[in-house]
C-alpha cells in the first residue's frame, strides 16, 4: 500500500506543491516565450511532457552504464535526440504549431526541467518512478503554461482558445513580451500565497 | 550603414531578454549584484559569438553538404558544451586573471538558452558569415546590458518595502515586465 502511495506523490508532487515553472522557478524561457496563446503553451507543455517521460525512462535504464564523470553530456545527448523526434514530428503533423512555436522546439534541449529531472531523479530511481516523475513534471509544467496562455490571450487578443469573446483587438501588450513577464510575475505570487494557506 | 543597423536593432530593438524572452534563467538567477552581472555579460559575449562562428561553419560545411540538417540541435548542442569546456581550459592558462573574474559563470553558459538560440536564429534568418557573427556578438551585448541595468534595478529594490507576497521572484518577474515595455519604446529606431 505505502509503496503505491509512494508512487502517486512521485506523479502529484509536480503539479503543484513542486510546479517546475511557477514554483521551481525552471524553464522560464518557453514558459514566456511561447504562452501568447493558450494553444501554443498547451503544445509545447506537451511537447516538452512527450521529451520529460521518454529522456527520464531511459536514463533511468541506462544510469548503471553510464560513468559518472562524462554523465552530464550523455544526459544531453539523450535529450537532444528526443527534442529531435519531438521536432521532427511536430513539423510532420502540425506544421502550424511548429511554425508558431518555432526556435523554441529544439529550444527544449536547454530547457533546465529537463535536465534537472535527469539529473536530481532519473539518475537514481528506477524506471517506472522516473516515469511518474517525468509525467508529473511534465504535466504541472503544461498546466503552468496552458493557465498562462489562457490568461494572456483573453487580455491580449479577447479569445478563449482562438474562440473571440470580445470584438476588436484585446490589450495587445499582454501578447507582448512585457505581458508574459507581468502575467507571470503575478501568477507566481498567487500560487505562493495560496500553497501558503494550505 | 548595413550592419550598424543590425547591430542596434540586436541590441535595443529586439533585445534577447525583453523582446525574444531568451536566456531569463541567467536573466533572473544572476541579476541580483552589478559587479556579478557584468562578469556573466563578458562570459556571455564571449561564449555566444564563438559559438555562433564555430556552429556556423559547421553548419555550412559539414552538416548541409552531407544532408544531416536533422541533427542540427544535437551537433550543436554538443559543440557549445564542448566549446564552453574549452574556453574555460584555454583562459585557466592564458589569463587567470579574467578566468577567476568569470568564474562559475562559464559552466553555467552551457544552459544558457541564449547561446543555442543565437547559433539557431542566425540559420533561420539566412544570414551570411559575417552578418551571423555581428549578430552574435550584438545580441550578447544586449543581452549583457539587460543583465546589468537589472541588476541596478534590483539592489535598489532591496532596500524599498515590497508587499509581502510579491517577495522574491514575483517582483522581479513584474520589474522585468516594465523594463520590456519600457525596451519596447526603441520599436521604432530601425
Amino acid at each position: 500500500m505505502s509503496a503505491k502511495i509512494n508512487q502517486w506523490k512521485n506523479f502529484s508532487k509536480g503539479l503543484i506543491k513542486e510546479n517546475p515553472a511557477l514554483v521551481l522557478m525552471l524553464g522560464m524561457c518557453p514558459t514566456l516565450a511561447v504562452t501568447s496563446s493558450a494553444f501554443n503553451g498547451l503544445g509545447m507543455g506537451l511537447a516538452t511532457t512527450f521529451v520529460l517521460v521518454l529522456s527520464n525512462m531511459l536514463i533511468s535504464a541506462i544510469k548503471t552504464q553510464v560513468p559518472d564523470k562524462v554523465r552530464i553530456p550523455c544526459f544531453i545527448v539523450v535529450i537532444a535526440a528526443f527534442v529531435t523526434v519531438v521536432d521532427l514530428l511536430i513539423k510532420g503533423f502540425l506544421p502550424a504549431l511548429g511554425e508558431s512555436l518555432g526556435v523554441f522546439i529544439p529550444l527544449i534541449v536547454v530547457n533546465c526541467i529537463v535536465l534537472g529531472r535527469a539529473e536530481a531523479f532519473a539518475s537514481k530511481n528506477g524506471v517506472f518512478s522516473s516515469l511518474l516523475d517525468g509525467l508529473g513534471m511534465g504535466l504541472g509544467f503544461t498546466l503552468a503554461l496552458t493557465v498562462l496562455g489562457i490568461i494572456r490571450e483573453a487580455l491580449g487578443a479577447g479569445a478563449f482558445f482562438g474562440n473571440k469573446f470580445i470584438d476588436g483587438d484585446g490589450i495587445i501588450v499582454f501578447i507582448l513580451a512585457p505581458g508574459a513577464f507581468i502575467v507571470l510575475g503575478f501568477l507566481v505570487a498567487l500560487v505562493r500565497n495560496l500553497s501558503k494557506k494550505n | 550603414m548595413e550592419y550598424i543597423i543590425l547591430i542596434i536593432s540586436a541590441i535595443l530593438v529586439n533585445n534577447i531578454v525583453f523582446a525574444q524572452t531568451l536566456g531569463i534563467c541567467p536573466f533572473l538567477g544572476v541579476s541580483s549584484k552589478i559587479s556579478s552581472s557584468v562578469g556573466m555579460g563578458a562570459a556571455v559575449v564571449f561564449v555566444i559569438t564563438l559559438a555562433t562562428l564555430v556552429t556556423f561553419l559547421l553548419n555550412q560545411y559539414v552538416l548541409v553538404p552531407l544532408e544531416l540538417g536533422f541533427l542540427q540541435t544535437i551537433v550543436y548542442i554538443l559543440v557549445i558544451a564542448a566549446l564552453v569546456q574549452m574556453v574555460e581550459i584555454i583562459l585557466k592558462k592564458v589569463s587567470p586573471s579574467l578566468y577567476s573574474a568569470l568564474g562559475i559563470f562559464l559552466p553555467l553558459i552551457t544552459t544558457n538558452c541564449a547561446v543555442l538560440g543565437v547559433a539557431l536564429l542566425v540559420i533561420q534568418k539566412q544570414f551570411n558569415l559575417l552578418q551571423s557573427v555581428v549578430y552574435g556578438f550584438s545580441t550578447a551585448v544586449g543581452f549583457g546590458l539587460a543583465l546589468v541595468i537589472m541588476a541596478g534595478i534590483r539592489e535598489q529594490l532591496e532596500l524599498q518595502s515590497v508587499p509581502k507576497g510579491m517577495k522574491g521572484s514575483p517582483i522581479t518577474l513584474v520589474t522585468a515586465g516594465i523594463l520590456a515595455l519600457a525596451f519596447m519604446g526603441f520599436a521604432n529606431l530601425v
